[in-house]
């Protein structure tokens, strides 16, 4: 047991200021049990978001000692001895209140990737035949628990504020589990490449080195969708046929 | 009073996760201007934590399955109070649920020949759970919630319903709360699906989420309608027990259905020791048979880890409180030991259980491919919940439809891991479609605006009294400690009394907590908002554990040890009196039909 000092950061609507909090430590307890254990102590107020506590919601996203992190899945021995902790909410959206911003944009910008449109299928029973191997990668796109750390490290949003023109590394994986998905048969590339910033990633992996989930975004779904945006639109004999034939998708 | 915002639907469904995602899809489908309000961010509810998979007789993995021995093994499971036509509807209905999320995009895991796969658990006969390594219900929630925002539903994201309201006899609307904004807002409605979920936070040790605190049981309660068999509360066998501060977050099912195995501290497989009667024929004898089971030798019966999760958890219970458990108060489970039987122990694990395995990494420092992890009960759902009509999941009051975990009946005294899942799906659609006709035969129900008015005074008095008044969260340690101790995994009558009076003390002090701060996102206000619900709910609990004095599923009485002849006869049910006291009634169960009595008895062979 010790005592451990958190800064916290409160306010209201992207007004405020770090407070102090110190509280009692026990083994094996993680950011959100302290900030739990402030709130019945000394700060009933104090906005925090969080539903499992067990890194499956992803509600918990918050900046720890300026670390994209979820505060469930941090424990506090993990963490460099000398205190204090800050603890902050996401900076690349708007701030609502003490550790909560208002992460609403992410779902807008959902709304408008296309949906998944699966092929006819080719199984009695109306399902279809996949084997392991095949969705192997989509299933790895599929583990995100949409906590938006990545969305919030990024700084073509966190710095440039490209909001408008660039969904974000979250949504590059939804689009790549979708793209790879066997049996889609949408096609988002146009639309990744026209509207939806592609281009503005320039690989830094930063999202990568903080998804909870382990996820490899840059590796596995950025890169190749840049390679298929690349093979679609750039490749000199698919552009002819492409003129050629004026089809629009693939 | 302030001028508050209005809404209109036709359909409201309160509660996104899986059966209000699916109901509010179908009564969308079905035609009608549909609202869904959450307590929480859309994606988060409970169902994103389901693990072990969503059971459905799809028979592909053992074709020896189909909707008949799901059936039996439903009611056998909830000992035999379940409401049989939802067993009957749910087994039958459930492998197309299955399909259907596959169709809008769901990837399960594969079978060798590229079908869905299916997996072993508690209870269950055969093989039988569509799963996506250890985060099926992830994969619900995300397929659900991404195929629902091109419906044309309304979503209120973090929203809290405080109240429902009437016309006459039914509702015709609710009263919520934007947490976001600080504001109160009226939606009008046609119909109202309740899909709120559990009240495991009525406990203390719990994998419940924070939204667990029975607001739909109590919405519903205060509205008119019938609480049944609330005394039926799942202790999940395997929960997290150290480090103190992750005490309750579950280890799923699935873990046993890989092949984990239970041990107390000297090594022994306890669970060999006590298997009861009505699963003899069905469980293997030794360890080397078990084994063949998970390997999928069909001549194999299952090993003694798999029954039924009311009888894991006790024998647990049993091997601590005779001092033969773990260093922290559990005892072990491994699916380390494996290695000795296939080679590639540690990625196969952490292909099966990759969330497993990153949550004792990450939260308990254990590497679960090398040692065993502790585990004990936790609880986890509730079987009993709102009383609905089994085909349309309209509760008592016209108009208020439920389904889920909020809704009683399919499980009776014990839920069978896995049927959760499905259950949101059938009875969810199903609610959904028959909450859309009912409401496309009705005019709109007009509302009591003083009714609303005092609402709303209520709810706000907590942030007049102020900081200094009783803390919310002090009254809520003490109802969940209370809870545990008293109304737990094992109950006694006078425990039982003293809890009742704990509750009733409790919601005297309830009344008179304050909180600080304002309006906007104060997570005190929202605590003593929930606390209401967290009461009734914990009391309604109380008194139907009480009453029943025998030991049936989840429900074990240290005073009533065994089951009673007439226990397996009545459904407990709860009701609002005139007076407004609780009362609670023994209810006569429905006749099953002779065919459903055919299926059981040729199952039992
Ligand atoms: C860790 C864990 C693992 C599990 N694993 C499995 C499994 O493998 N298989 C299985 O079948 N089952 C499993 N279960 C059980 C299953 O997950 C739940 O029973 C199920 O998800 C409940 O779903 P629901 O749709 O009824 O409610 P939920 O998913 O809990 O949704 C409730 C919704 O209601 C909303 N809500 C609540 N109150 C209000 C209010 N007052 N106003 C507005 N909105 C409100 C919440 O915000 C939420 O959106 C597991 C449970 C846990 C905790
Ligand atoms: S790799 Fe691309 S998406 Fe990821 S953080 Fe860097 S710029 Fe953003
Ligand atoms: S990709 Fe990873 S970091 Fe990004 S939202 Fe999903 S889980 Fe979070
Ligand atoms: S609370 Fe769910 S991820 Fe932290």
């Amino acid at each position: 047991m010790s005592k451990v000092t958190f800064r916290i950061w409160r306010g209201d609507s992207g007004q405020g200021e770090f407070k102090d909090y110190t509280t009692e430590v026990t083994e094996g307890m993680v950011v959100l049990d302290a900030m739990h254990q402030i709130q019945a102590e000394n700060a009933q107020d104090l906005a925090i978001r969080w539903n499992c506590k067990a890194g499956k919601c992803g509600s918990c996203s918050a900046e720890i000692n300026g670390m994209p992190k979820l505060m469930c899945m941090t424990q506090i021995k993990q963490l460099p001895a000398e205190n204090p902790i800050t603890v902050e909410p996401m900076r690349a959206f708007p701030h609502m209140r003490d550790l909560v911003s208002d992460v609403s944009w992410n779902f807008e910008v959902k709304k408008k990737i296309k949906g998944f449109s699966p092929k006819k299928a080719d199984r009695p029973d109306g399902t279809w035949t996949m084997a392991q191997s095949d969705i192997d990668r989509p299933q790895e796109f599929r583990k995100c628990i949409e906590c938006f750390l990545c969305q919030d490290v990024c700084h073509v949003l966190r710095d440039h504020h490209k909001h408008d023109e660039f969904i974000g590394p979250r949504f590059f994986v939804y689009s790549a589990a979708l793209e790879m998905n066997p049996i889609d048969e949408g096609d988002r590339l146009a639309d990744l490449k026209n509207q939806q910033g592609l281009g503005y990633c320039n690989i830094t992996k930063c999202c990568t080195k903080v998804c909870p989930e382990h996820i490899h975004i840059t590796d596995n779904a950025i890169i190749p969708l840049k390679e298929r945006i690349v093979d679609e639109y750039y490749d000199p004999i698919k552009m002819v046929a492409n003129f050629l034939f004026k089809r629009g998708k693939k | 009073m302030p001028e508050i915002a209005k809404l209109e639907h036709d359909v409201l469904v309160i509660g996104a996760g899986g059966a209000g995602l699916r109901a509010a899809i179908a009564a969308a489908a079905a035609g009608v201007k549909v609202g869904l309000i959450t307590k929480s961010l859309l994606g988060k509810a409970h169902t994103v934590m389901a693990e072990g998979g969503m059971a459905a007789a799809m028979a592909n993995v053992d074709d020896r399955d189909s909707w008949k021995v799901h059936f039996a093994d439903t009611m056998r499971g909830g000992q035999y109070l379940n409401n049989w036509r939802m067993a009957e509807l749910h087994a039958k209905e459930s492998p197309d649920r299955v399909r259907e999320l596959e169709a809008w995009g769901a990837l399960f895991d594969r079978t060798k020949d590229g079908g869905i796969l299916q997996r072993n658990f508690g209870g269950h006969r055969y093989p039988r759970l569509a799963h996506v390594g250890d985060r099926t219900g992830l994969e619900m929630i995300r397929t659900l919630q991404d195929h629902g925002v091109h419906q044309g539903i309304d979503v209120h994201m973090e929203h809290t319903v405080c109240t429902l309201l009437k016309d006459g006899d039914r509702v015709c609307g609710a009263l919520s709360y934007d947490r976001q904004k600080g504001e109160f807002k009226l939606f009008h409605a046609k119909a109202i699906v309740l899909a709120t979920g559990g009240v495991g936070r009525a406990f203390k040790i719990t994998s419940n989420s924070w939204e667990y605190t029975g607001d739909g049981q109590a919405l519903a309660y205060h509205a008119g309608a019938e609480l049944m068999d609330m005394e039926f509360v799942q202790f999940h066998p395997t929960g997290m027990v150290w480090p103190p501060s992750v005490k309750g977050i579950l280890v799923t099912e699935g873990v046993r259905g890989e092949g984990g195995v239970l041990r107390n501290k000297d090594g022994k497989r306890f669970m060999f020791d006590d298997i009861p009667d009505n699963y003899k024929n069905q469980t293997a004898d030794s360890p080397e048979e078990g084994w063949r089971y998970v390997l999928g030798d069909k001549s194999a019966r299952r090993p003694p880890e798999l029954l039924t999760r009311d009888h894991v958890a006790r024998c647990i219970q049993r091997e601590v409180r005779e001092g033969r458990g773990s260093p922290h108060g559990g005892v072990f489970l491994d699916i380390a030991w494996i290695k000795e039987k296939i080679p590639n122990a540690a990625e196969h694990i952490k292909k099966k259980l990759p969330s497993m395995y990153h949550q004792f990494m990450a939260l308990a420092d254990i590497d679960i491919t090398k040692v065993p992890m502790e585990v004990g009960p936790t609880t986890h759902y509730i079987m009993g919940g709102v009383r609905v009509d089994g085909d349309s999941q309209m509760t008592s009051v016209p108009g208020l439809f439920a389904a889920g975990e909020v809704a009683a009946g399919l499980h009776g005294a014990n839920r069978l891991g896995g049927n959760s899942l499905s259950d949101l799906v059938v009875f969810g659609k199903r609610a959904g479609d028959f909450a859309a006709e009912f409401a496309k035969k009705q005019g709109a129900g007009k509302i009591n605006q003083a009714e609303v008015d005092e609402h709303i005074r209520k709810a706000m008095a907590p942030l007049e009294r102020g900081s200094s008044a009783e803390s919310p969260y002090a009254v809520q340690a003490k109802l969940q400690d209370t809870m545990q101790d008293l109304v737990g995994i094992v109950r006694r009558e006078g425990e039982m009394q003293k809890a009742l009076e704990v509750i009733g003390d409790l919601k005297k002090r309830a009344v008179n907590a304050g909180v600080g701060g304002g309006r906007v996102y104060n997570p005190g206000w929202h605590t003593c908002i929930d606390l209401a619900n967290l009461l009734t709910v914990s009391e309604a609990i109380a008194k139907a554990a009480l009453d029943r004095k025998e030991s049936r599923g989840g429900h074990f009485r240290d005073d009533y040890p065994d089951k009673s002849t007439d226990g397996g006869t009545y459904n407990s049910i709860i009701k609002k009196g005139p007076d407004g006291a609780m009362q609670l009634q023994r209810r006569p169960l429905t006749p099953m039909p002779e065919e459903l009595k055919q299926i059981i008895e040729d199952q039992k062979k």
